[in-house]
């Protein structure tokens, strides 16, 4: 279970056949386009960058009060403010490419049409390692917008993305943990052509202010991020490797440090998302790269990609710290050979 | 990101803590942000360490940015100072910091007060601890020529912050309290058209209650002086990632967009803020639906706007 030393450790990933150079990537809505963080850190040493969903037209978002500190999380209702796909392709997605930063474009739009021009958008404007859509968001106006809550809505912006993206380009669906069975909306997405899936979104919350005694977000509910969701990642995570072993998973939800993002890597995911943890420490996704590194040699894994997953072995399978890729059976490889 | 050095984060130790009346005052070593900061500009703080259920960012004026070194010489030293009220359990934990504890420290953050270009009186206006940041303006605007007036402003006399000392920094200083308990009995802005009658003022500069600095900034405008207004709202992250800070405030182009105080501001033209319409997304704002570049394709709900 040793003789790793941190350097030695193997943190390559592959994101359905594109090959990052580690599995820390930043979350989507918590990093904005990656300059903000760009002051603490190089963001061209995370695995990528997970760009703020972006959609077809600029967007002023929700009211304020739009934030709420909770247990262990916190509620948003942003909204999705942002400045819309023309001004993204043209300032933001540049800007990540010339600093060598691998970008995972985030898309979210009210319809499965809206979804499918992003798609047309992003593949003109060139530059994109891999598109997310975001077919969960919990802060649009109506429940009805959530697709990832209904396999057969999800599936339709997923094959019309897929269909509007480079065949090069991974496209990821980001999957929402407010539904009864994740895995039944997970598979729908794979059989739809998605080639990976983001799990998991925030989980739609609500927090009352007992002085006031009235909601304390302005739009009343918004989505609960931080390390109180954690477990809920773990298991979303958990279930769908088990029930699609070679489905690619970037995992988020409450990583805070290397430890938590192994915890998801263990579960299944072969990359993991740093979110709301930048908030409170700008250097959190850089620190949880570093930090993952150093737990990973602390168990004497060689390679990240031997362990993810292996939650999922029988208890009694031996050497787990020792390098044997070759005992991993095929089906749990993470990615296309 | 504008020419001048970034933000850095730092961990900084605790160097000195005391009470001030119904406030606190914290000062730590961080002399890279003592070295950058600006008037107006401000820290953000991690509370409640490591194990935290405390997730957020604690955001607080830069009351003093203090350096020490050899004239010319390389930096030995320098010191940061805010000061913050107990609001919940994360200011809690910061009260209960000692000489020698350490905190994780990222700044200087957000865009400060800008000076004038050519000398001509200010004047300030503090509501509460509001008034922090106007003390190394004052500084900044004395040491450009331009004489200072200083108007600080609470409900009672524990929770007005640098009174004492307000003399040392302003040429002229009144003091309000709602109940009278120091200076006049009433609010800061009972006696600005005053003061800035006498004072000939050129420039108004604010730091307060979103309330003080809406009637601040009316009460410039009537005066046709132009007020600098530093908002609190309620952050985060600080940085500029999170957009939970914005409010509405009208551009060159005189569109409505929902900018972020932390990046944008906190100071911003009072001119420019549409006080009435904060914790709303105006009609109109950029972004909404109806407003230029905005179309839809298929049916969108109209925007639900709620009075926060």
């Amino acid at each position: 279970m040793s003789g790793v030393s941190a350097p030695e450790v193997d943190l390559t990933t592959h994101l359905a056949g594109v090959e990052l150079t580690n599995p820390v990537l930043t979350a989507s809505g918590c990093a904005a386009a990656g300059r903000e963080l760009h002051q603490f850190f190089d963001v061209g040493q995370l695995g990528a960058v997970v760009t703020k969903s972006v959609m077809l037209y600029p967007r002023a978002g929700r009211p304020t009060p739009r934030m709420a500190e909770t247990a262990s999380g916190m509620l948003n209702s942003i909204g999705l403010q942002g400045p819309g796909i023309d001004a993204f392709c043209r300032h933001d997605l540049p800007w990540l490419v010339e600093r060598g930063a691998r970008a995972v474009v985030s898309i979210a739009g009210h319809t499965t049409g809206e979804y499918a021009e992003l798609a047309r958008r992003l593949r003109a404007a060139g530059g994109v390692t891999a598109v997310e859509a975001n077919i969960s968001c919990p802060n649009v106006e109506h429940r009805g917008e959530v697709f990832a809550c209904d396999p057969t809505a999800a599936a339709n912006v997923v094959a019309a993305v897929r269909r509007e993206t480079a065949p090069d380009v991974p496209v990821f669906a980001k999957l929402s943990p407010d539904v009864t069975d994740i895995v039944t909306v997970a598979r729908a997405c794979i059989d739809a052509g998605a080639d990976g899936l983001s799990l998991i979104n925030t989980l739609l919350g609500m927090a009352i202010d007992t002085r006031t005694m009235r909601p304390v977000l302005a739009a009343g509910t918004g989505g609960l991020s931080g390390p109180a969701i954690r477990p809920v990642a773990v298991r979303c995570i958990y279930q769908v490797h088990a029930a699609l072993p070679g489905v690619p998973i970037v995992g988020m939800g409450g990583v805070t440090t290397g430890v938590d993002a192994l915890e998801l890597i263990l579960a299944g995911a072969c990359a993991v998302s740093v979110g709301t943890a930048t908030f409170a420490d700008p250097s959190a996704p850089m620190r949880v790269l570093v930090e993952l590194r150093q737990a990973l040699a602390e168990r004497g894994v060689r390679r990240v990609a031997d362990i993810v997953g292996a939650a999922h072995r029988p208890a009694d399978e031996p050497g787990l710290g020792e390098p044997a890729p070759s005992t991993l059976p095929a089906e749990r490889r993470v990615g296309r050979p | 990101m504008n020419g001048r050095p970034g933000p850095v984060q730092v961990r900084a130790e605790v160097v000195a803590t005391s009470r001030a009346g119904a406030y606190h005052r914290l000062t730590v070593a961080a002399p890279e942000i003592a070295a950058r900061a600006l008037p107006g500009q401000f820290i953000a703080l991690a509370v409640g360490g490591p194990d935290s259920a405390l997730l957020l960012q604690r955001a607080f004026a830069i009351h003093r940015a203090a350096l020490e070194g050899p004239q010319g010489g390389a930096l030995t030293g320098g010191t940061v100072e805010v000061v913050y009220a107990v609001h919940g359990r994360g200011t809690a934990w910061l009260a209960d910091r000692v000489a020698g504890d350490s905190l994780d420290v990222v700044g200087p953050l957000g865009q400060g007060f800008t000076l004038p270009e050519t000398s001509r009186p200010c004047t300030l206006v503090g509501g509460g601890y509001g008034s922090a940041p106007l003390f190394p303006l004052a500084a900044a605007l004395r040491a450009g020529g331009c004489p200072v007036d200083l108007v600080l402003g609470a409900a009672s006399a524990d929770r007005l912050f640098g009174a004492a000392a307000a003399s040392r920094v302003a040429d002229e200083v009144r003091v309000t309290t709602e109940d009278g308990s120091a200076g006049e009995r009433g609010r800061v802005t009972d006696v600005l058209p005053d003061v800035l009658r006498r004072s000939a003022a050129g420039a108004v500069y604010a730091c307060g209650p979103m309330g003080m600095l809406a009637a601040v900034s009316a009460i410039s405008t009537a005066y046709g002086l132009p007020s600098q207004c530093a908002v609190e709202e309620s952050m985060a992250c600080g940085i500029g990632v999170c957009m939970t800070c914005v409010l509405p405030v009208r551009g060159d182009d005189g569109m409505t967009r929902m900018v972020r105080s932390c990046v944008e501001g906190p100071v911003f033209a009072g001119d420019r803020v549409r006080w009435a319409d904060v914790g709303t997304v105006p009609v109109g704002t950029v972004g909404t639906v109806g407003t230029v570049g905005v179309g839809t394709v298929g049916a969108v709900p109209a925007l639900r706007v709620v009075a926060g």
